[in-house]
């Protein structure tokens, strides 16, 4: 294949590739803040949104950059903001309002060492908690962990899909590597892509209700200024939008912002494995550890040793069940991430089995051989 | 004839707010302004944060978003963005304005997007029980400034104009027919417009301050308001403990969603 | 037989050893249609500092993504030298730019002392170029990739207006390898 051909085949870094799939998922409003190592996202789309028919603004700060976002997507425009560690910290009191209030948005967080400034330039895998659990309340969320370029251009998109189908802020986990590795990339053909828009409501004005149960759970959209007069708040609501302190609505509307994701979490999981079926040791990672973690599933089998992989793409709604069955015949489970054990532990309550974790926190990316290295260990 | 029940979502009556509160003047107020206007019901997006005032829009039958605390500018920032014919109003408090989302005001002002602010200044938190917000003056007491605020306060307005407002007006809960007329003439200015309005609190300002009832703040707002043209002529000695009330400043500058419009049709142009 | 080759390009911020290593994994992956992948390691600083940039090269899917045998390492500076040259693997090449680098360690591996940054000056008439000279001698010395795709990487990724500087730097290059070797 070359450059001559028709197919598009590009070298391209992970930020480049999020913010092209933000685009033909169908993006039009990008609101951020400069923070490495995401800040790429934002200067290609400062490039590319004016001329596409849509609207870049950098905003003072990244708590106005998702208010931003919500505000956009309220009118019925897609939306996303793309940011890494300090910055989702900040952001982390609209995610839940766009949780609360069902307001689809999509967020990018780069991820770099942390707590606090961390370390800016260097990858880490340590916010996949706080994605799940960063805003207060129970909410609802979906996170995706491409371990690729080409990933993260397929799972931007899917990012979007799971954000217009249910309504939810959908967070897209990439760390420093993935995001700014220089990779190929055979774009996918645009009819080949499966892109999905909110549903609008085709009610009357008169009787809409923003917030009406529906079977999916879901309920149907009306952008601001289309004629349905609508109010939105963060605070507990009825069907009808207005504030509700009514325990029986209260626990209601709980119950559905869950039961939406909960329902649909076998269209929402998917995962990747590999020589997964007769092993003994098991390898689950996700990200740019998925990377090192082929690596030495390649070299233990070369030595014999039964081990494979379990990669999920999507790490929120966590595919425990599925991971279990998957790993109903291995010994033991190999956690290699960039942080001190956070998947491990989900893992572990998963599927109840010996659970061995290899860490690094240094910013450095696990090697293979650091990961060979303990199957060898639990091998014997 | 006017009719204010055409506005409101009548059935969410009664409202939350305290006897005295000058919350339903400045939303009378408000509704009176956008009827001189003429905009649609369809047209108009009201947007709060947190706070007594930020209770408005649930009362009022428009597009209505009831926000994070300090953040209505910038969620009001990427709705009027994405949809401009939108008619954006955002209504907040000294502390919701001043404290918490002071920078998405600073911002929003130097911007100079098309949104219309309403700041409800009370001078004081009054959802939460009364403590000292960033609008407090020296020396007066709240909750959490229980031997008196010995912060300076801020200027709302003041601020305003130095962020690069292109319309700011202030006027009291007494001087309604005035307030009618300065929030008028913020919505149809192009370019962030802001209206301060002095509002009494009786329950969380006037009491710990002995300041007296709803009816002795609204003598208090008549007997020391100035007019800004007068004002401009007296000494700071003069001017001290004064509301000045008036428009206070009303330029021409460029606004956002006509550049970044210009600035598409350059990109795309080339 | 499936292969990869670890390239590693070091020295210091601003010396355009990033968009070098973009340069060879453009050429290697599009125009020379294999698998490549190039990631870089840096600091704080736009200018100064260390950089490091590295480039894996192979026919089958390159998953973990970093060098850590070293196929060729290029050094612009003393320290990244002296840091990297320990993962050069054996019958590896360390190209130097003697501009830069005095003390060249020694190991299993061929050394190359070229003073890139001179010639860059005095025969392509910009410092600046030393990376492409660098590009032309790694392209002639390890025909990992090929002259006509590096080319055609080196002419997609620089400058409008600079063509013909970065042509003549990269065909410098190609010369002096076709000496060392």
């Amino acid at each position: 294949m070359t450059s001559s051909n028709n197919t598009d085949t590009r070298l391209m870094t992970g930020n480049e590739a999020c913010a092209e799939a933000a685009l033909v998922a169908g993006m039009r409003f990008f609101a951020g803040y400069p923070i490495t190592p995401s800040s790429e996202i934002a200067e290609v789309l400062a490039r590319k949104l004016p001329s596409s028919g849509g609207v870049f603004i950098q905003m003072e700060d990244e708590i106005g950059s998702i208010a931003a976002i919500i505000g956009a997507s309220l009118a019925g425009v897609k939306a996303m903001t793309a940011t890494s560690g300090p910055g989702f910290s900040l952001m982390q009191e609209n995610i839940g309002y766009a949780a609360m209030t069902e307001v689809p948005v999509v967020i990018v967080n780069v991820q770099r060492g942390g707590p606090s400034t961390g370390l800016p330039t260097l990858p880490s895998q340590s916010d996949v908690m706080q994605a799940r659990w960063g805003t207060h309340g129970d909410h609802p969320v979906i996170a995706v962990v491409p371990s690729t370029v080409y990933e993260t251009f397929v799972w931007t998109i899917k990012a979007f899909n799971f954000s217009e189908q249910y309504r939810v802020p959908v967070i897209v986990l990439l760390d420093e590597i993935i995001a700014h590795i220089n990779e190929k990339i055979t774009i996918p053909a645009h009819d080949e892509l499966a892109i999905i828009d909110r549903t609008l409501s085709s009610q009357p004005p008169e009787s809409y209700l923003p917030y009406k149960n529906t079977p999916s759970g879901v309920p149907l959209f009306a952008g601001f200024g289309t004629g349905y007069r609508y109010h939105v708040t963060g605070l507990c609501h009825d069907e009808t939008g207005f504030p509700s302190s009514n325990a029986r609505i209260v626990e209601e509307l709980y119950l559905r912002l869950n039961r939406k994701i909960d329902q649909h979490r076998n269209d929402i999981i998917e995962y990747q494995t590999l020589d997964l079926d007769d092993a003994e040791i098991c390898i689950v990672a996700y990200g740019s550890s998925a990377r090192s973690a082929q690596r030495a599933v390649r070299i233990a089998r070369q030595d014999g040793i039964k081990v494979g992989l379990f990669k999920p793409f999507v790490l929120w709604p966590f595919p425990g069940e599925e991971l279990a069955e998957l790993t109903r015949k291995a010994k033991t489970i190999i956690v290699p991430e960039m942080n001190l054990g956070q998947i491990a532990h989900e893992v572990s309550c998963a599927t109840r089995k010996d659970v061995v974790s290899v860490n690094r926190v240094d910013g450095t990316l696990i090697t293979p051989q650091e990961i060979v290295k303990r199957i060898y260990d639990v091998q014997v | 004839m006017f009719r204010y029940e055409y506005y409101l979502r009548n059935k969410h009556f009664p409202h939350i707010w305290c006897t005295g509160c000058g919350c339903g003047i400045i939303l009378k107020s408000l509704l009176r302004a956008i009827d001189r206007s003429a905009l649609s019901k369809d047209e108009i997006a009201l947007i709060s944060g947190i706070g007594c005032s930020s209770r408005t829009p649930g009362y009022v039958d428009f597009n209505t978003l009831h926000t994070t605390h300090g953040r209505a500018l910038a969620f009001a920032t990427g709705l009027k963005l994405a949809k401009p014919d939108l008619k954006v109003i955002v209504v907040s408090g000294d502390g919701d304005a001043t404290a918490i989302g002071g920078n998405h005001f600073i911002h929003t002002a130097r911007r100079n997007i098309d949104i219309t602010a309403i700041i409800y200044n009370n001078h004081i938190y009054g959802m939460t029980g009364g403590q000292a917000s960033p609008t407090t003056p020296l020396g007066k007491r709240g909750s959490t400034a229980p031997y008196g605020s010995i912060e300076p306060d801020f200027d709302i307005s003041g601020l305003a104009i130095a962020a690069g407002a292109s319309f700011v007006a202030r006027s009291t809960c007494y001087h309604a027919v005035q307030l009618d007329k300065f929030i008028e003439k913020g919505l149809s200015k192009k370019g962030f417009s802001l209206i301060e309005v002095l509002s009494p609190c009786p329950t969380y300002y006037s009491r710990p301050n002995r300041l007296g009832t709803a009816v002795d703040m609204m003598r208090w707002y008549k007997e020391n308001s100035i007019p800004f043209a007068r004002a401009k002529d007296m000494s700071a000695e003069e001017r001290r403990d004064k509301v000045i009330t008036g428009i206070l400043h009303d330029i021409e500058r460029p606004e956002f969603c006509e550049e970044y419009k210009r600035l598409t049709e350059r990109v795309k142009g080339t | 037989m499936s292969f990869r080759y670890e390239i590693r390009l070091s020295g210091s911020g601003g010396q355009g050893l990033i968009l070098a290593g973009k340069i060879l994994a453009e050429a290697a992956a599009i125009y020379d249609n294999k698998n490549a992948t190039q990631s870089q390691s840096y600091g704080p600083e736009a200018r100064g500092g260390s950089s490091r940039s590295e480039v894996i090269i192979s026919d089958e899917e390159i998953d973990y993504p970093k060098a850590v045998n070293i196929d060729f390492l290029l050094c612009f500076t003393q320290e990244a030298c002296d840091k990297y040259c320990v993962d050069i693997k054996e019958k590896g090449i360390l190209l130097v730019d003697s501009d830069y680098v005095t003390k060249v360690p020694e190991g299993k591996f061929t050394v190359h002392k070229v003073p890139i940054t001179t010639i860059a000056e005095k025969q392509a008439g910009k410092s600046l170029v030393a990376n492409i000279v660098a590009l032309g001698i790694i392209t002639g010395l390890t025909g990992i990739v090929s002259k006509k795709a590096v080319e055609s990487a080196v002419l997609s990724r620089v400058p409008k207006g600079t063509e013909d500087l970065n042509t003549k730097a990269f065909n410098l290059g190609i010369d002096l390898a076709r000496e060392l070797k």
